[in-house]
């Protein structure tokens, strides 16, 4: 007993060892070398910088070209808070008469909501129909772009939680008089709360990361969000590693918080499927 | 007695009707226009119209139908062709990879270890870091003169390969740090497939006498197969489409090396050659609805029949 005790703390001790030297060096030199001066930063290594600049590095990080970041921050935020706000009720509301209502439109639907998670979009045309309606380059293009891109993922969590709410539910407030709006928005939506935290925050961890989208859709200074400037303050700050990685830095705090808040609910959503295919 | 059987169905019909139709329409089919609009206008018409634009030379200003010449051009010029065959490798690479290193991770993570929470949340963080941030900062570490990785092999005497400047490895070094940062998703996948499994399957088979090995082949492999379904569909949708990671640490280079059918897609169009990307748009799709779809219905199969 004692030798298998001995056993599994040994292969505990080499496996945090092992992730110390595979993930954590990675995350330990962007916030070391965010921590240092220009030209310590510039060495690379994994150093203590000899003093510690962090939040200097911050405001420096911040008022580059006219706090592009912060302006970014704020695009970013706009961004992903509509646009998944949309996709939620959107989502939801197909997901439930998906699941609720058998008709011959359901397996059309199926595959339609399949197509969207497989087929990958069709960039020009997809920039096409955008100029053609006017949204290209603004931010409600985007938000809505985000949007349609995000609903097939949702309505599968939906559809596959909506079944688990008894539909007696649904007939007992048809029965008081509610009519379908006021079932879906005050009966049903409440009960799906957990399958919604999960969604929003799996969806909102996904836009907030999203760079090609915004790549492609959303060009220009004007509305860049924070992967866009990130980006480009690659190619534009040469030797300020410093405040590249600060940026790094602070654009992975967002997420980061929503993880250690939600941790449940993102492994629930990441996992949902793979017990029951 | 005629009486009787003509009166029962009026009273049914009196009855029925306003008992099932607001049930019934408290399922409004209008409920999908709001999400089926969005998909249409902003999804399904540019997938159609991709199929024809794939076919005529478009600039800004004009389309002109040339037929298959855009799909002639993708498969004849090297460095486009180059795109088309780097992302079987890419896609097929990081997926099988996720796959193997996901499951020998979920056994080790479910398994009675010190720190299993602490190694869990680990491997798990990559996921939420930006793709652009992660490339960025794996560019760095990966830099043949200054990077850490090198740096580190030199302590035990190794000279590190040029990770990203060597054209024979650098989609293979993008790949890996795909794998790095995808292996998370993977792993949390399969922890909740084998926590599905019922112990007894296990202790069953330790009174048969069955070792580790066999326990892991005939009951955790076969038993997790939901699991290494959803690891392989997701991994290959993600890995087939790759751009982002591919276009913040090496723009496709050197040269076209480590270029994918989504960072040619980007190309042509940068360049301007709207009808070839979206040429390459057609080819992506063709390829991800190939791979993806024989595979999805084989793995239901296998299912249906166990």
């Amino acid at each position: 007993m004692k030798a298998k005790a001995l056993r599994r703390n040994l292969t505990g001790a080499v496996a945090v060892l092992v992730s110390i030297v595979v993930f954590l060096v990675p995350f330990a030199f962007i916030v070391l070398t965010a921590a240092k001066s220009a030209p310590e930063a510039s060495l690379l290594d994994l150093s203590l910088p000899s003093e510690w600049l962090l939040w200097q590095n911050v405001v420096d990080v911040m008022q580059t070209r006219d706090y592009m970041l912060v302006r970014a921050f704020v695009n970013s935020t706009v961004l992903t808070v509509t646009s998944v706000v949309l996709m939620v009720v959107m989502a939801a509301m197909v997901g439930y008469v998906l699941q609720r209502r058998s008709s011959r439109w359901n397996p059309m639907v199926n595959v339609l909501v399949l197509a969207g998670l497989i087929v990958p979009p069709a960039v020009v045309p997809t920039i096409w129909v955008l100029q053609t309606i006017g949204l290209f380059k603004t931010m409600p293009g985007m938000i809505f772009i985000e949007a349609t891109f995000g609903l097939s993922f949702c309505i599968l969590l939906f559809r596959a939680f909506v079944s688990t709410i008894p539909k007696e539910l649904d007939e007992a407030a048809v029965i008081d008089g509610a009519g379908p709006l006021r079932l879906f928005f005050q009966v049903v939506l409440p009960l799906l709360k957990p399958v919604v935290v999960t969604v929003v925050v799996v969806q909102a961890v996904a836009v907030f990361n999203d760079f090609t989208g915004p790549l492609y859709f959303l060009p220009g200074s004007d509305n860049a969000t924070v992967q866009l400037t990130l980006y480009n303050f690659q190619s534009q700050t040469l030797n300020q590693w410093n405040l590249l990685f600060m940026n790094i830095f602070l654009i992975t705090i967002p997420p980061l918080v929503m993880y250690i808040v939600f941790n449940r609910q993102i492994v629930a959503g990441m996992t949902s499927g793979a017990v029951k295919g | 007695m005629t009486t009787l059987v003509a009166s029962r169905p009026s009273a049914d019909d009196a009855l029925k009707p306003p008992k099932r139709r607001p049930i019934k329409s408290s399922y409004p089919t209008w409920f999908y226009i709001p999400a089926g609009v969005f998909y249409l206008v902003l999804f399904a018409v540019p997938t159609f119209a991709s199929l024809y634009f794939s076919l005529t030379r478009w600039t800004l200003f004009d389309t002109e139908f040339i037929g298959l010449d855009n799909f002639v051009q993708f498969f004849s010029e090297p460095m486009l062709l180059r795109g088309f065959t780097n992302t079987f490798i890419y896609g097929f690479l990081t997926s099988g990879a996720k796959v193997v290193l996901g499951l020998l991770l979920g056994v080790f993570l479910t398994s009675q270890i010190a720190a299993r929470g602490y190694l869990r949340s680990v491997v798990f963080f990559p996921v939420l870091v930006s793709t652009i941030g992660v490339g960025i900062t794996f560019k760095v570490l990966m830099d043949p003169f200054d990077g850490l990785i090198n740096s580190g092999l030199a302590l035990f005497g190794i000279t590190g390969p040029g990770w990203l400047t060597d054209p024979s490895l650098a989609l293979f070094s993008i790949a890996l740090v795909d794998v790095w940062k995808g292996v998370g998703i993977a792993t949390l996948i399969y922890i909740a497939g084998i926590a599905a499994i019922p112990p007894e399957y296990y202790e069953a088979a330790r009174v048969d006498g069955a070792n580790g090995w066999q326990r892991f082949w005939r009951i955790t492999v076969p038993l997790v197969r939901p699991a290494t379904t959803t690891v392989v569909l997701l991994s290959l949708i993600g890995g087939l489409r790759a751009f982002d990671l591919i276009w913040a640490m090496t723009r496709g280079g050197p040269g076209f090396t480590s270029d994918v059918i989504g960072s040619v897609i980007y190309k042509q169009y940068q360049a301007g050659f709207y009808g070839l990307s979206t040429a390459g748009n057609v080819v992506l799709f063709v390829v991800v609805t190939a791979i993806i779809v024989p595979i999805a219905i084989w793995f239901n199969k296998r299912e249906v029949e166990r």
